[in-house]
């Protein structure tokens, strides 16, 4: 499958966020968005997820305009990330990731339903977890609980709007190799915002570098994160390393 | 390092039988509680009955009970008497107490949810002001506006009414919904969120308030007399027309939200979640609070301004059952009628022959027990 995103145009207030934005994302594809606070990357992300429509430009996949998709059908094709969690307490982790069922269910839970969130738990290795209040756990933890649930919703595109900027270094890897795994077998695809450039040069297959509401480039990681390209969009100077390890930027100023 | 991760492989998973039973234990320890209250309020209401100026042995009520289904099947030893207080006074008074507790508590649960704030109920949100000051309008204004229309009587359900009283009802009934009513059209127009709805409903409250004031400033001595008892609250207009009105309102009520409890799961994952999960957030959040809103000021009409079961009730049964709505919801519902049950017979008997306002009961046993709660280490979620 395949999502268009062509010629996105929002504004906040008066104040214009999105210039113009196009880019596409196949399946099996993980894509990082990249670029600055405020460039535009969470409301690209929103947008694509249906939370809110734009000014003008729409989103297809596979060629149909997302919007006139039922919003059940379009919940078994994109699953969103939030940046923030929201969750209520008295609640376990396992009744938390059931909620990634809704659009499967209407009340009762199948064994289908348990199967595919044991699946979730253990794919982000939280299966122990499973009976444990979701307020007990630590911050990483509960993270992991929520990425989880949108395993469990089983969409064809997952949508991440920087999910691991509250993760510990070993769950940042841990979690973005999982989800480059599980895209790469199921033929899925993921969309995510990063802050991180060593993250997406070795974790993503392709990136889109936006600055100031627009793509300044596109294409595969090694290509597009330049030390010009860091400069013009960040405004910082950094130089790229290749070692036995693999490419990795160093910013410096 | 990532390499060696081993991936799970959903089509050779072995162990499938720890999640099946980690979630069959939840939800039976679920069932369990909602079992219990269902004894326990079944138990308050035979204690309700039995209890009073006459008391009447459990055995007899059974009796009675299942005369009145089965003619005949028993030999009625209990006397004509028995009978006539418990079905004219006791029945519907027991009744109408268990109603407003299911309608108030099924409020406050799905208005918690929907707005995801542990303190809204049907207090916060202005619906009680807005009954309130439409029981004093119809008080003070009803005479002098309809005049002798208002002190005549109306023929409804085979019964004589006073025409004061049904106005008044209608009069609460009326203003109580519309407050939410008003609400829902000012976040039409600005948007649903959850801080939007919540700021309107006490504004809303306010305004109501002011209204009230006003009506106890401007009432003769006998009216304030009323408005003051309407605001205490309490079972006094307890009949069985009431109780055939309620009975229909609170079922459907509960019933609807029941068969929508799992999206009100979801939306505790938050609004852009709940999007994304495919729920018409706005719509749902409006629907929601429109169908219990109707249904407690349906109850307060009744019975007058009955605060903390809508608040507390689904919070005490948060800490026992979990926040599943498809089990908080029943198990909130009954709480509610236990407690306004148990309050309502305990201010009848403490000192009797005196009744006392239903409240004065109701906040100290519920606050008590609320404490322990807390004290005990159930309340570690609240924060």
């Amino acid at each position: 499958m395949k999502i268009d995103v062509m010629n996105l145009v929002h504004n906040y207030g008066r104040y214009r966020v999105l210039k113009d934005i196009s880019f596409s994302v196949d399946s099996g594809e993980v894509v990082s968005l990249l670029g600055p606070n405020g460039c535009g990357k969470s409301t690209t992300i929103k947008i694509i997820s249906s939370l809110f429509k734009p000014v003008s430009g729409k989103i297809n996949i596979d060629g149909k305009d997302i919007s006139e998709i039922d919003p059940t059908d379009r919940a078994k094709l994109i699953g969103y990330v939030p940046q923030y969690f929201t969750y209520s307490n008295f609640t376990t982790v396992l009744e938390t990731v059931l909620i990634g069922r809704t659009p499967y269910m209407s009340w009762s839970v199948t064994e289908e339903d348990l199967a595919v969130v044991d699946y979730a738990l253990r794919c982000m290795n939280i299966q122990d977890l499973a009976e444990r209040q979701i307020n007990e756990l630590s911050g990483g933890q509960r993270q992991r609980v929520f990425i989880a649930r949108a395993i469990a919703q089983k969409p064809v595109f997952y949508l991440f709007d920087e999910p691991t900027s509250s993760l510990d270094l070993r769950h940042q890897i841990d979690t973005l190799a999982t989800m480059r795994e599980i895209i790469h077998r199921d033929n899925s695809g993921m969309i995510v915002a990063l802050h991180d450039l060593n993250l997406a040069l070795r974790y993503t297959d392709k990136v889109i570098l936006i600055s100031d509401g627009e793509v300044y480039d596109a294409g595969k990681p090694a290509d597009v994160l330049t030390p010009k390209a860091i400069f013009d969009v960040y405004g910082v100077k950094a130089e790229i390393i290749e070692n036995d390890k693999g490419r990795f930027v160093l910013a410096y100023e | 390092m990532t390499d060696e991760r081993k991936m799970p492989d959903e089509k050779t998973m072995q162990d499938k039988t720890s999640i099946n039973n980690a979630y069959a234990k939840m939800q039976s320890r679920k069932i369990a509680v909602i079992v219990v209250t269902v004894i326990l309020l079944i138990l308050a209401m035979i204690f309700a009955a039995a209890s009073g100026s006459v008391y009447i042995p459990p055995s007899d009520i059974i009796a009675v009970l299942l005369n009145s289904v089965f003619p005949g099947i028993t030999d009625s030893a209990v006397n004509e008497n028995t009978a006539m207080i418990l079905f004219n006074l006791r029945m519907p008074r027991i009744l109408l107490a268990a109603l407003a507790g299911v309608c108030l508590a099924l409020a406050g649960a799905v208005m918690q949810a929907l707005l995801r704030n542990p303190l809204v109920s049907p207090f916060t949100l202005g619906l009680s002001s807005a009954a309130s000051f439409g029981a004093a309008f119809m008080i003070v204004l009803g005479p002098l506006v309809l005049g002798a229309l208002y002190k005549s009587t109306v023929y409804l359900f085979g019964y004589t009414l006073s025409m004061n009283s049904v106005l008044m009802i209608l009069s609460a009934f009326v203003f109580g919904w519309m407050s939410v009513s008003i609400i829902y059209m000012l976040a039409h127009s600005r948007g649903t969120s959850q801080s939007i709805i919540i700021l309107s409903g006490v504004v809303i409250g306010y305004i109501f308030q002011a209204g009230l004031l006003a009506m106890q400033y401007i009432s003769s001595d006998e009216s304030l007399r009323d408005i003051v008892i309407w605001l205490m609250g309490g079972m006094w207009g307890a009949s069985w027309q009431a109780v055939i009105i309620l009975f229909p309102i609170a079922l459907i009520c509960f019933l609807l939200m029941e068969m929508r409890a799992w999206d009100l799961n979801t939306l505790s994952a938050g609004d852009d979640v709940a999007k994304n999960l495919g729920i018409d957030v706005a719509k749902f959040r409006i629907q929601g609070l429109l169908i219990v809103s109707f249904g407690a000021s349906a109850c307060l009409a009744f019975t007058g301004v009955i605060g903390f079961v809508g608040l507390m009730a689904p919070h005490i049964c948060r800490m026992v059952i979990g926040n599943d709505n498809r089990y908080l919801i029943p198990c909130a519902a009954l709480a509610g009628a236990l407690i306004l049950v148990v309050s309502d017979t305990l201010a009848r008997i403490v000192l009797a022959p005196v009744e006392l306002p239903v409240g004065i009961i109701m906040y100290l046993i519920g606050g008590v027990f609320f404490i322990y709660l807390i004290v005990k280490g159930r309340g570690a979620g609240l924060e």
